[in-house]
């Protein structure tokens, strides 16, 4: 059983969670993930590592509440026990050697790409941070933010923090003022991550994205997880998730994202009834 | 033995198989003739004393039938149900020779079942532990199994380390319940924690620990390496990422490991569709389609040699066809169709012929030129085979592997390249069968034994 120590609602959709694995902790690093399972019927949902305290033996987990389990891990206090929490899965994020990184977010996917900021910037590179959100309200890990990156460049779609537009524009922006970027790292939504790689391919500028997609075992056995690179199927779970941006199919990948969609709603409508029978 | 009636199979997982009543074994044992030579304990990987044990149960002395099975094979109630008895201690029965063999396999499960349904007359003596030397053993299926109730026995202190949060590997994620039911998976694993073996889940080698790690920091005197052939091999061809194509893997991991079946009870959703198609003619591919059977679909198993040329199971196959399950022989795949939302609607094949013998001795397919057809789908799993994660190979500096990325062992002590460290299983001979890596456990467990110098 692996006890959560700390719960914090960054918005009305997002939450922050500390969970006490001591094993994981003193392993993960920045882009490889955790798989939790709540309890003995729940789910294997995998969640990128936000922060982590080896010190204390505790990981950081960020997530939206947006499928069946996700709803219900929102509603767990600090306190309460996960059944599973397995890691570090995946690959590390190859950060090594970059000098001038632009690290984007895309609303949730800040909360990925927060670690790899961090991390970058302490090794002494300097990181611009470029985040997106809908609005003003949805802003996340501002303040964390701003303390370990040299910029930080926060974007709403209906321009209510008074800087309205998308990511990419922010990030055509700052190449064209010459930042000079060795690395794009680019973590959220799929046509997020796609339309920044067609941008700095543009540039030639070498981009990482971090793919999130369906996992069951997330250990290199079920398939589910295939992305398309370079015109073959990779698994994301032990071969990824980052890949080489401008080598991944992001249609293909929309397209196979759809997949259980239709199943959401029903483990969503099942969900007041786990616990009473 | 008695089976469910297939009508009542497909709306159900309950396993097939029902077992035998007491007088039902006492007089399938009372056929062997008790050969001097024994042949059938030749045929068989752990070596199994037959003759004795089945003598035990037509005598109706089940217990001491089931010391003499267990002191053998640390995992009879799986043996019982998934051995090929057929190419192995069956096939080399003299009754065999004129009629039906002794139902070796069944009489094996009846034993354990009984032993299972009377603890304890069964109970077997526990050894004390000597707490000097410590074996790190990876991964949980049936050679690491093996290897962990060997060491145990002879004292040995033993901790399994498995990436998922059940124990039992291929037999957990792999096997479907109404083949091999889960609660006696879970019996047999119970059994090795009473003994001492410690089990350490959520556990993935070679990114949570390396195999140096654990010799080093964690302090184990030495490593098997028992982590299977788990990951899927595709077909290679235009549309496999279709929605609605998966590997055998992704399905039967859904269905067993997550009990899909029981959704939304339990979290974990599979999808089905009305008309699949399984690609492959092992056992894989039969448990694939008589899971997908199960789920409602309409099933075709599309295999591109005869059905003699069929590695599965003879069981299974007609099991397969008992319950609906149609087959489409000498038809290779080419490429899956999808429609506008990404989904896949049909595979193209293509006809073939069996032409000249390969180097497997099997006769291999030949493509027929313009028979090209379209199987209307929407769903197809791939069940082609499997082969080792390199994780382990990536992440273990000096480690032999061969170019197809199996672990190159010691025939006889299972002995890696690397001294201390051990492998048996898939993972150093491809996909094959339960009681081939049991086999290989035991013998790894007899080398870790000798390498640690215990008497």
């Amino acid at each position: 059983m692996y006890p959560i120590r700390k719960v914090e609602q960054l918005n009305n959709e997002v939450t922050r969670m500390e969970i006490v694995a001591p094993q994981v902790s003193a392993k993960i690093k920045p882009g490889q993930f955790i798989m939790l399972r709540i309890d003995e019927y729940g789910e294997r949902i995998p969640l990128t590592m936000n922060d982590c305290n080896p010190d204390a033996g505790t990981v950081t987990i960020v997530f939206q509440a947006v499928g069946a389990t996700t709803k219900r891990l929102r509603h767990l206090k600090a306190g309460d026990c996960l059944l599973d929490f397995a890691g570090p899965l995946g690959r590390p994020t190859g950060l090594e050697g970059a000098a001038r990184v632009a690290v984007i977010g895309g609303g949730l996917g800040t909360a990925i790409a927060y670690p790899q900021a961090k991390w970058l910037y302490d090794q002494g590179a300097e990181v611009d941070v470029i985040t997106g959100f809908r609005s003003r309200e949805l802003i996340i890990l501002e303040s964390e933010i701003a303390a370990h990156s040299t910029r930080q460049i926060i974007m709403t779609d209906d321009g209510s923090n008074g800087n309205k537009g998308l990511v990419t524009e922010a990030l055509r922006r700052r190449i064209e003022e010459g930042a000079g970027y060795d690395l794009v790292l680019a973590v959220g939504p799929l046509i997020m991550m796609k339309f920044v790689c067609l941008l700095t391919k543009e540039h030639g500028i070498r981009t990482l994205v971090s793919m999130n997609p369906l996992m069951i075992d997330g250990t290199g056995m079920c398939g589910g997880c295939r992305v398309k690179v370079d015109g073959a199927y990779r698994h994301a779970c032990v071969d990824g998730p980052d890949f080489d941006g401008h080598l991944v199919d992001f249609d293909d990948a929309m397209s196979r994202s759809k997949l259980y969609q239709s199943f959401e709603a029903e483990a969503a409508g099942h969900e007041c009834l786990i616990g009473r029978d | 033995m008695p089976e469910l009636p297939a009508g009542q199979r497909i709306d159900s997982f309950d396993e097939v198989a029902l077992g035998y009543a007491f007088e039902d074994a006492m007089n399938e044992a009372n056929r062997c003739i008790h050969c001097p030579t024994e042949p059938c304990a030749d045929g068989c990987p752990v070596g199994v004393p037959i003759s004795a044990f089945v003598a035990k149960v037509a005598e109706g002395d089940f217990a001491q039938a089931y010391a003499l099975v267990k002191g053998t094979n640390s995992l009879p109630a799986i043996c019982g149900r998934v051995c090929p008895q057929e190419t192995q201690c069956e096939g080399r029965c003299t009754r065999g020779k004129k009629g039906d063999p002794v139902a070796i396999g069944h009489l094996e499960r009846f034993v354990a079942d009984w032993a299972f349904a009377h603890p304890e007359e069964a109970a077997q003596p526990l050894l004390p532990l000597c707490k000097e030397k410590r074996v790190a053993i990876v991964g949980s299926g049936p050679a690491s199994l093996t290897c962990a109730s060997e060491l145990v026995k002879q004292g040995v202190l033993v901790t399994v380390f498995e990436a998922l949060h059940l124990a039992g590997g291929v037999l957990s994620y792999g096997i479907p319940e109404f083949r091999l039911p889960k609660g006696l998976v879970a019996h047999e694993i119970d059994g090795l924690k009473k003994k001492g073996v410690k089990f350490e889940l959520n556990s993935f080698i070679g990114r949570l620990y390396s195999i140096e790690e654990l010799r080093e920091s964690q302090g184990f005197d030495a490593v098997f390496i028992g982590t299977g052939a788990g990951s899927p091999v595709y077909l290679g061809i235009e549309g496999e990422g279709l929605n609605g194509v998966m590997a055998a893997s992704e399905l039967l991991t859904r269905v067993n490991l997550m009990k899909a079946y029981e959704f939304p009870r339990y979290a974990t959703p599979v999808y089905a569709g009305r008309h699949c198609v399984v690609v492959g003619g092992g056992n894989v591919a039969m448990d694939a389609a008589r899971t997908a059977r199960r789920l409602g679909a309409e099933v075709t198993v599309v295999y591109r040699r005869t059905e003699a040329e069929m590695p599965a199971r003879a069981e299974e196959v007609h099991h397969a066809k008992e319950e609906g399950i149609s087959f489409q022989m000498l038809a290779n795949p080419t490429r899956v169709l999808g429609n506008s939302e990404g989904w896949a609607c049909g595979l193209e094949c293509v006809r073939m012929e069996l032409g000249e013998p390969d180097e497997s001795g099997r006769r291999s397919p030949v493509e027929v030129e313009g028979s090209t057809f379209v199987i209307d789908i929407d769903m197809m799993v791939v069940a082609i085979g499997s082969r080792v994660n390199p994780l382990i190979a990536q992440t273990t500096p000096g480690l032999e592997v061969s170019p197809r990325g199996l672990v190159v062992v010691d025939g006889e002590s299972c002995a890696t390249s690397i001294p201390g460290v051990y492998a048996g299983g898939d993972v150093t001979q491809g996909s094959a069968t339960v009681i081939l890596a049991m086999g290989a456990g035991k013998r790894a467990a007899a080398g870790i034994l000798a390498y640690l110098g215990h008497h």
